[in-house]
């Protein structure tokens, strides 16, 4: 098992994303011919390379936040008698689950741009939409806006996402007070000079 | 019949030996104290007592058998609370994830230890948010919960500002005067000289010497108890 989720994550981290995306499309079928058939879209290609590149460098972003929880923690845990399960049910995983959203969080708005490569496997995604449309009328600046708009806008709910869950995962006990709390401390709030 | 007994332990990290056939035993009610350099191997026999770390040779056994889990509590340097959980769920974890009581009756239990070690008004803290003392008497609440046989300390004050350092000290004595069984390694001279029934000094993975406090202070038989004791007092 460790040998090959070193061999997996060495591929395809090693490799180009836009080279795995042509692989999964135009090498796959030739391989076995069931990839030829009419339910092999381009879309799901592309689900299918992009998934497998991230799981990637998912599964390294896992290792390094199961990693920096502190071995004091397990060792308490079993200084209770408690089994590993639950110490990684009830301990470490929610410890790591801190650490690994932030990165997490960078990773899901990598990947939504890296959709834009989809389109060298003729997915009409986000970009080669807007293309399709300034190519009819010229109307570059339009085109390009309303792209980046979309972008935006995703992103943005990915990082409101993201917020709410490191509020969650905050350990402590003030954590819902933060939100009704001034935002300057009174104390400081008005200047003596 | 001894409480807590360690046979003949041997333990090796690669090629260093920690532990060179240390024989030890703890009696009910008592409290040894185990002092001595660092690298000495007593933070490596409490392990061992306490089931963490496994002999390579030798035999742990608590009234004649294997402990059971919880039966031997362990407080730690460096505290290890759950950080992911406040000072009630802390307490409450054992009683719930080993002893698989209901939640309304750990959380009571809990409450009472927390209580015990004057902390029933922090209960909803996080570690994060307590000193480190009242972290320790926190650690020390979530091993008590669990009916414990015997308790093992591993340099409980050593990571303690120096005025938090007495907090611990009380709670560990009151417990003491309790008739809890305890091992503690500490280098707390003062608290060794009053508390305990009697002191251990480990050098190199052996034990060394063991005398009642007042005769291991004032009259240490063996050349190396003196060396150490000069240069710690």
């Amino acid at each position: 098992m460790r040998g090959f989720v070193f061999l997996y994550t060495w591929f395809f981290r090693a490799t180009p994303t836009l080279l795995q995306l042509l692989f999964v499309w135009d090498a796959l079928p030739q391989i076995w011919h069931g990839f030829t058939e009419s339910w092999f879209t381009p879309f799901l290609a592309a689900s299918i390379a992009l998934s497998l590149n991230e799981a990637a460098y998912m599964a390294e972003i896992i290792r390094s936040g199961l990693l920096s929880v502190d071995p004091g923690q397990e060792l308490a845990g079993r200084a209770l008698g408690m089994s590993r399960r639950r110490i990684l049910q009830r301990v470490i995983i929610p410890q790591a689950v801190r650490i690994v959203i932030p990165p997490m969080g960078n990773e899901f708005i990598t990947l939504l741009k890296l959709t834009s490569l989809a389109t060298v496997i003729s997915v009409t995604e986000l970009l080669t939409a807007s293309q399709n449309f300034y190519s009819t009328n010229f109307s570059y600046e339009e085109a390009f806006a309303a792209a980046a708009l979309y972008y935006l806008f995703i992103v943005s709910i990915l990082m409101f996402f993201q917020s709410r869950l490191e509020k969650r995962y905050t350990f402590t006990s003030a954590r819902r007070r933060v939100r009704n709390a001034p935002a300057v401390p009174v104390a400081l709030s008005h200047d003596a000079r | 019949m001894s409480e807590l007994r360690g046979h003949d332990l041997v333990k090796y990290y690669g090629d260093l030996e920690v532990l060179r056939g240390v024989t030890f035993e703890v009696a009910p009610g008592e409290v040894k104290v185990i002092v001595g350099p660092s690298g000495s191997g007593k933070s490596t026999l409490l392990r061992v007592l306490a089931g963490l770390e496994s002999p390579d040779r030798g035999t742990v056994t608590l009234e004649g058998r294997a402990a059971g889990p919880g039966e031997v509590g362990m407080v730690f340097q460096r505290f290890n609370l759950f950080s992911n959980m406040n000072a009630l769920d802390n307490v409450m974890c054992g009683l719930v994830e080993v002893r698989r009581l209901p939640k309304t009756d750990a959380r009571e239990q809990a409450l009472a230890f927390l209580d015990r070690v004057g902390l029933a008004d922090h209960h909803s803290k996080f570690p994060d948010e307590l000193s480190g003392g009242q972290q320790q008497r926190v650690a020390i609440a979530r091993a008590l919960v669990m009916k414990p046989k015997a308790m093992l300390f591993d340099e409980p004050t050593s990571a303690l500002d120096i005025e938090l350092v007495r907090e611990v000290l009380d709670v560990m004595e009151a417990l003491a005067r309790d008739g809890m069984t305890m091992v503690v390694v500490t280098h707390e001279m003062r608290f060794a000289h009053h508390v305990a029934s009697s002191v251990l000094m480990m050098d190199e993975g052996r034990i060394v010497e063991e005398a009642p406090p007042d005769r291991f202070f004032s009259s240490p038989k063996e050349e190396r108890t003196q060396r150490f004791l000069a240069l710690v007092e």
